[in-house]
């Protein structure tokens, strides 16, 4: 009997001491999406770096997700992340900022990644893509091969990378294309297949023929398709949506990134700082340039790889608000990361009043 | 195609969806239940109608699936309401939230996967007539069906005998119980039917408006037909004004963002909630008469 209580103590001994090894050896890192992980757009593509992370770090790390999460009422779900023993939390869309930066000051030591925000703290880093060097490829893409020199573009939100998207968009179709003019629809929302459709219902109707979104459901990209125009999917690689209309797709890849940080973390040097890759740090991929004529595809290939030697850029300065005034240049001959970052306003020629 | 017949082509699919599922739930809450799961029940019925039409390639099994599964979430439904007498406001939006969930689930490895839409029907001649061809004669079968549903329910309840039967069921459940008409029967008939309508409506979405599933495709459409029926009165013809309404301003609003005319976006996108409201509210103004059916959310227990 003795040796049996003894037995017992020990075991529930080794099993107290085991399991608190066990919780501190194994990270667990939190995920919060705006969307569902099968929007198969933007959430899905932050997903993928999720199951990247599990992958290159087996048994070390542990990784939970929130989907669907409005952004107004977000700080209560980063924070029950936190207080369930998350040490580090990747918020994933603009409007999570602020209450990213709230719950961070209420848990010093747990560690924040906002995606897309410019606000940081000793424990909040954020990150973000040059989506727009993206889109400036498409944009000369479309410049190209408009025939009514009408694209159409369905838009989010007016925020700054957004805007920044449109115009660098409009400007790559311009670069080739000087009579081509923009359509622009907010949708106000990142996730209705329903009105993202008749948004682009809308634009085609009204004589647009490529179609650029930047809202993350494929049903832009079907709709054109349906109406036999072209299209460019968005965040994912949207071919299977849109086989004889898709160009070409913008791929956001935050795998490398994921890792690299989940690395620092593990080995206990992450700090909080500012990322912002584009092309050339592979951030932004992307998808093979279908349905368009040889020569449109070498000039897309070109630009693309100008863009990744940092030869060619988006806003190379001079560039002009749509008042016709020349916006001061910061950077060296190109507008500066910040003025991307926090751009808020439309360039010359943009028929669309800003959303203020 | 003009600008005009392409507005309205495309107000009658946004409306659709909307209509289908406020008038099942208008028969519910006539009947004097109140149903809030039809998000979730739309969401099913978009899940199942999808998954079901890309594995057995036909849209026909892709809308039975649909229906058949709005009414089986509809079940649970009524198993709680009627047969345990459960809170009909906390079994609504649990429902809203399993459905969701269930719906995310099912529809899980249909993810990425893209279908042909419904084609609309072409008769020969007739949707071929300039203008009016499309609109009238060449839209596709869930919009007549809407349509006839409306008619349907307008005639059922103000012409049939069971119509009388629903409504005063509706109105007064103790009277009704007196009267000698099984309560019970008569809400489980009307549930099932709105869980019907609500999975046809979600179909709807998967598999004519967007060909595609993703969850939470249903974007609060459910939730919108829901306050359709109370701004229209619980009254079928004024649903039918109301949904096309919504959906007339929900599309005119984005023509007009196309076509610059300088609007602010945000106040455009409100525009839709704020005219289909006051347009109902103006319709029942000066009207003093009760329109909310009086049992409404109350729970029946017959006594033995």
């Amino acid at each position: 009997m003795r040796h049996f209580t003894i037995l017992a103590s020990a075991l529930a001994l080794a099993a107290g001491l085991a399991a608190p090894a066990a919780a501190q050896e194994k990270l667990k890192i939190g995920f919060i999406y705006v969307g569902p992980v099968g929007d198969f757009g933007w959430s899905y593509q932050h997903d993928r770096g999720r199951l990247a992370i599990e992958k290159a770090f087996p048994g070390k790390v542990e990784t939970t997700f929130l989907e669907n999460m409005p952004e107004a009422d977000s700080e209560r779900s980063i924070e029950q992340l936190a207080r369930t023993g998350h040490r580090l939390i990747f918020t994933t869309s603009f409007g999570y900022m602020e209450p990213t930066l709230k719950v961070a000051k209420k848990y010093p030591n747990v560690m924040f990644e906002h995606a897309t925000g410019y606000k940081r703290d000793k424990n909040v880093t954020t990150y973000s893509a040059k989506f727009h060097e993206g889109r400036y490829i498409i944009g000369q893409i479309a410049g190209k091969m408009t025939k009514s020199n009408t694209l159409g573009y369905v838009a989010s939100f007016p925020i700054p990378e957004v805007v920044a998207g449109i115009n660098a968009y409009y400007l790559g179709a311009l670069s080739v294309n000087p009579a081509v003019k923009v359509k622009v629809v907010w949708a106000n929302t990142w996730f209705d297949p329903g009105k993202e459709a008749d948004a682009a219902k809308a634009l085609l109707a009204q004589g647009a023929d490529v179609i650029s979104q930047h809202t993350d459901s494929p049903a832009p990209q079907q709709q054109a398709e349906a109406a036999g125009k072209m299209g460019f999917g968005q965040a994912s690689d949207m071919i299977r949506f849109a086989p004889k209309a898709q160009l070409t797709a913008i791929i956001d890849d935050w795998s490398s990134y994921y890792i690299e940080r989940t690395k620092l973390m593990l080995e206990g040097k992450w700090e909080s700082k500012d990322t912002w890759g584009g092309l050339a740090q592979d951030m932004v991929h992307m998808a093979p340039y279908t349905n368009m004529p040889a020569d449109v595809k070498a000039m897309a290939e070109a630009t693309q790889a100008a863009i990744k030697a940092g030869t060619m850029n988006a806003f190379k300065c001079p560039v002009f608000d749509q008042e016709g005034k020349e916006v001061p240049c910061k950077g060296a001959g190109v507008l500066s990361d910040e003025q991307v970052v926090g751009m808020n306003f439309y360039v010359k020629g943009i028929d669309d009043k800003l959303p203020k | 195609m003009s600008i005009a017949e392409a507005v309205l082509i495309t107000v009658i699919t946004a409306a659709t969806p909307l209509l289908i599922a406020a008038l099942g739930e208008l028969v519910v809450e006539r009947a004097g239940v109140l149903n809030l799961g039809l998000e979730g029940m739309m969401a099913v019925g978009a899940a199942c109608g999808f998954g079901v039409a890309v594995m057995s390639g036909s849209s026909a099994w892709g809308v039975l699936a649909g229906v058949g599964a709005g009414m089986a979430l509809s079940t649970v439904f009524a198993i709680l309401v009627l047969g345990l007498a459960a809170n009909q406001v906390a079994s609504g939006l649990a429902l809203t939230i399993l459905g969701l969930g269930l719906s995310g689930l099912i529809g899980a490895g249909f993810v990425g996967t893209s279908r042909a839409a419904i084609a609309p029907l072409f008769i020969p001649g007739l949707s071929e007539l300039p203008f009016v061809g499309r609109l009238v004669f060449g839209q596709d079968p869930f919009v007549y069906g809407s349509l006839a549903l409306a008619g349907g329910i307008l005639w059922f309840l103000s012409r049939s005998r069971a119509g009388l039967k629903l409504r005063c069921v509706g109105e007064n459940h103790v009277a009704a119980h007196a009267l000698g008409i099984k309560v019970l029967h008569v809400r489980f008939a009307a549930i099932l039917f709105g869980g019907a309508c609500a999975g046809l409506a979600g179909a709807y979405l998967s598999l004519v408006y967007t060909p595609f599933w993703s969850p939470g495709m249903t974007a609060g459409r459910g939730w919108i037909a829901l306050a359709l029926v109370v701004f229209a009165s619980w009254k079928p013809l004024r649903v039918l004004l109301g949904a096309y309404l919504f959906g007339g301003a929900t599309v005119l609003q984005l023509h007009a963002q196309a076509a610059s005319l300088g609007l602010p976006s945000q106040l455009m996108s409100a525009f839709p909630y704020l005219a289909t409201i006051v347009a109902l509210v103006v319709m029942s103004v000066g009207r003093r008469t009760a329109v909310t059916p009086g049992s409404l959310a109350t729970p029946f227990v017959p006594d033995r």
